[in-house]
């Protein structure tokens, strides 16, 4: 057992929470929060010019082949400090439906254009069941010689505004068994067939409905086998599980640190409110939380690069991020009382993006029902 | 990152396991659950394990150990725990291996490292502490039973509470004030104690869930000088010294728990449907699941840290207060998935998982107030962990 991180671990670390110290001050977030498409240039282009964008590609496609562990450092400290870029879109849902299924042209194209930031991607999965699963994929695609016609209408699409290509999960074959008959292909941003509507969400995180009417693309665009699609979808959700983990615990430590460091500072009845055992004991508790929600996280990434069976891990990882993030969160706007409630603290910038991450790519109770399948019940 | 344990490790586990399998009989499983302690069936497997030197195998080669690390003692009591064998208060260990053992080896003479370590290891003796008062309870400085030096002994006078395990272990790990005027965690002395020793009287205490601790009164107890461990005044020091290097608990107990309430699900039908087929059952079992997986980590954690002499100021008390809580959380789950039937007692008609689900919940309120309360873990996590000051 070692629970220590290696010598190039901690550079990552480092090297990306010291970037982001100075290059993404809380007020940036704010001004994205406004801007419309959602994202700050100059991050992510720095953020490329770092080689991060690739770090989990291989490197004959531009990457630089690093491993989970690896990537769920760098994404604790995106997430630590709530950096507004579309990596988790791109790199995760774009990025690797690619690298598991496109072909060898596919990836020649895309991968290295992905880790220089020259292209953004994102995923249309879900539909107006809001269902992570294969029964809720119903977007038509019809062959028609040599192209295919999409028609159909995808929610929740995130950064679908700015996305170059847009992964879409549509339905090729109505079968009884809803997983066989799903098709993944990659649609031009700019396809005239495709349109997109802003989703005002509570964490302004730039979720789209995207409709698809006559949509034509060329089966040359299918990603993956023909009807092959949800095995692709599973892994990338595993990935996507994960990586909104590893983001989602950034942010509870950056949480938990600022609550702490404000008990110590503000006092009350003459003393330090962090003096107080009610205080002290809301502290404890989301540290409690932070730790066991670390290392579920660190636990899936570690079996993933080991190669071994992670599907009940990295359900056990979000079920229990999802609560305990959400648990510091609410410990935090408690510590802060009404300072944390104002707009210009950044308190409920985390509570905000907390709640909403909870029910990314399957809240709490889908992922315990993925649990309970993983018993063998 | 490594979540596993070495090669050499897994194939402990797995020789421990297959004599486990063997050794640990009903008579053992029932003393367990019988709240009595260490009965005979359980010294007889103590014997046999000590014979193998796996009892307190992070003792040195010299004293009856095998000189390995503390993981190797951790695995035990993992397969322990999950054999429900060699319970005394659950989620403490034994006391000699755990808690005194360790002391001894740091602060004791020779003489009481020879005269103790090679029998504790070897399933001859246990020790009962001799801690909590009346009075001092989480406040353990406020010790007030008195050791007056009288030529070659100490004559200690006074009453000791909840102090498990005096009537089945051979010694007393006692704690006795010998400077009343200096303040009070500069006063406190550590004794063995022979519990045969005229003038110790011990009296049950029934605790909720059947188990027995006591009451122990002291009356001008004569105890040798050379049973005084380490030097005079410093017992405090000692007593607080060991405890994050030492303090485990395991989850093994909760994974088999798990078992049984699949299985039971599984072959429980309800309007001709099995339970582990309605979606709440299946939320419940998973959601235990998922806290056991959680605690399991922070149990690897705590281990790795202790295994590398890194003292974990905090994280054995994020520890101690998680998986006792997760304990008690998992009686409620077992109790809903049970209905009716899940408190009925083991003796009773229809009983079901013989008893297992009440006999549980009675217990699991000990677990948050024995061994250290949650409400002063959670003081030592923002204290000592989180660097928030003292009240």
């Amino acid at each position: 057992m070692d629970f220590s991180f290696t010598e190039e671990q901690k550079m990552i670390k480092d090297a990306v929470r010291d970037f982001m110290k100075k290059e993404c001050p809380s007020d940036l977030i704010r001004e994205v929060e406004q801007d419309d498409k959602g994202y700050s240039r100059e991050l992510w282009r720095k953020m490329a010019e770092l080689g991060w964008l690739g770090l989990i590609f291989p490197v004959e496609y531009g990457g630089s082949g690093g491993d989970e562990i690896g990537l769920v450092v760098l994404l604790e400290e995106i997430g630590r400090y709530l950096a507004p870029v579309p990596f988790l879109q791109t790199i995760i849902l774009g990025g690797l439906s690619i690298l598991y299924a496109g072909n060898e042209e596919h990836k020649r194209e895309f991968l290295p254009k992905i880790s220089n930031g020259e292209l953004i991607l994102t995923m249309a999965l879900t539909e107006r069941d809001l269902s992570y699963d294969a029964t809720g994929i119903n977007v038509r695609a019809i062959r028609k010689g040599k192209n295919f016609l999409i028609n159909g209408a995808k929610l929740f699409v995130p950064y679908a505004n700015i996305a170059d290509y847009i992964v879409c999960a549509t339905r090729t074959k109505d079968v009884k068994k809803k997983e066989n008959g799903v098709t993944l292909f990659l649609i031009d941003g700019k396809n005239p067939g495709v349109s997109c509507t802003e989703l005002i969400t509570m964490a302004f995180d730039k979720q789209y409905e995207v409709v698809f009417e006559q949509a034509k693309i060329s089966e040359g665009n299918m990603v993956g086998g023909y009807g092959k699609g949800w095995e692709i979808i599973k892994r990338v959700l595993e990935q996507a599980t994960i990586a909104q983990c590893a983001l989602m615990i950034g942010g509870a430590e950056m949480v938990l640190e600022m609550a702490v460091a404000y008990a110590k500072k503000r006092t009350q009845f003459g003393h330090p409110i962090g003096s107080y055992q009610a205080i002290q004991h809301r502290c404890a508790n989301m540290k409690i939380d932070l730790d066991g929600a670390r290392f579920a996280t660190y636990e899936s990434a570690w079996r993933l690069d080991r190669g071994l069976p992670c599907t009940k891990e990295i359900s056990v990882a979000k079920a229990w991020v999802n609560q305990s993030y959400n648990r510091i969160c609410a410990n935090g706007h408690q510590i802060f009382g009404g300072t944390g409630l104002m707009k210009e603290h950044d308190m409920q910038l985390y509570s905000r993006r907390g709640k909403a991450a909870e029910f990314l790519w399957g809240d709490t109770s889908f992922h315990r029902e993925i649990v309970a399948q993983q018993l063998g019940i | 990152m490594d979540f596993e344990l070495t090669e050499e490790q897994n194939k402990f586990r797995q020789e421990v396991s297959a004599f486990l399998d063997k050794e640990v009989t009903e008579g053992v499983v029932k003393e367990s659950n019988s709240g009595m302690g260490l009965g005979p069936h359980a010294w007889e497997l103590m014997r046999k394990l000590g014979a193998k030197g796996w009892l307190a195998p992070s003792f040195p080669i010299e004293y009856g150990g095998l000189g390995l690390s503390r993981i190797y003692r951790h695995i035990l009591r993992e397969e322990l725990d999950y054999r429900n064998a060699l319970v005394t208060v659950r989620g403490l260990g034994l006391v000699g291996v755990d808690m005194v053992g360790p002391i001894i080896l740091r602060y004791g003479s020779e003489e009481l490292k020879k005269e103790f370590l090679p029998r504790i290891a070897r399933g001859e003796i246990d020790l009962a502490l001799g801690y909590t008062e009346p009075d001092a309870g989480s406040d353990l400085s406020r010790i007030a039973m008195r050791a007056v030096e009288e030529g070659d002994d100490f004559i200690i006078t006074g009453q000791k509470t909840f102090n498990t395990s005096c009537h089945f272990a051979q010694y007393h790990w006692l704690a006795a004030r010998t400077d009343p005027d200096a303040p009070a965690h500069k006063g406190i002395s550590i004794f063995i104690v022979d519990l045969k020793t005229k003038g110790i009287t011990i009296s049950p205490l029934w605790e909720m869930a059947d188990m027995r601790t006591n009451e122990v009164f002291y009356d001008d107890v004569r105890v040798p000088k050379e049973y005084l461990v380490g030097q005079k005044n410093q017992g405090w020091y000692y007593m607080v010294s060991a405890i994050d290097l030492e303090r485990m608990i395991t989850v093994r107990n909760l994974e088999r728990s798990l078992e049984e309430l699949i299985t039971y699900a599984k072959n429980t039908l309800k309007n001709g449907i099995p339970l582990s087929k309605d979606p709440l059952v299946r939320q419940k079992l998973a959601e235990v699941a998922i806290e056991i997986n959680v605690a399991r980590n922070l149990v690897r954690y705590v281990s790795w840290l202790q295994d590398k002499e890194i003292i974990p100021n905090c994280e054995s008390a994020i520890l101690k207060v998680f998986v006792t809580e997760v304990n008690q959380r998992v009686a409620q789950a077992g109790l809903e998935i049970l209905g009716l039937y899940g408190q009925l007692q083991k003796e009773s008609k229809y009983s079901v998982l013989n008893g297992m689900m009440e006999r549980y919940f009675r217990g699991s309120f000990l677990l948050t107030i024995g061994g250290g309360t949650s409400e002063i873990m959670r003081n030592i996590i923002a204290i000592r962990g989180l660097g928030l000051p003292r009240g």
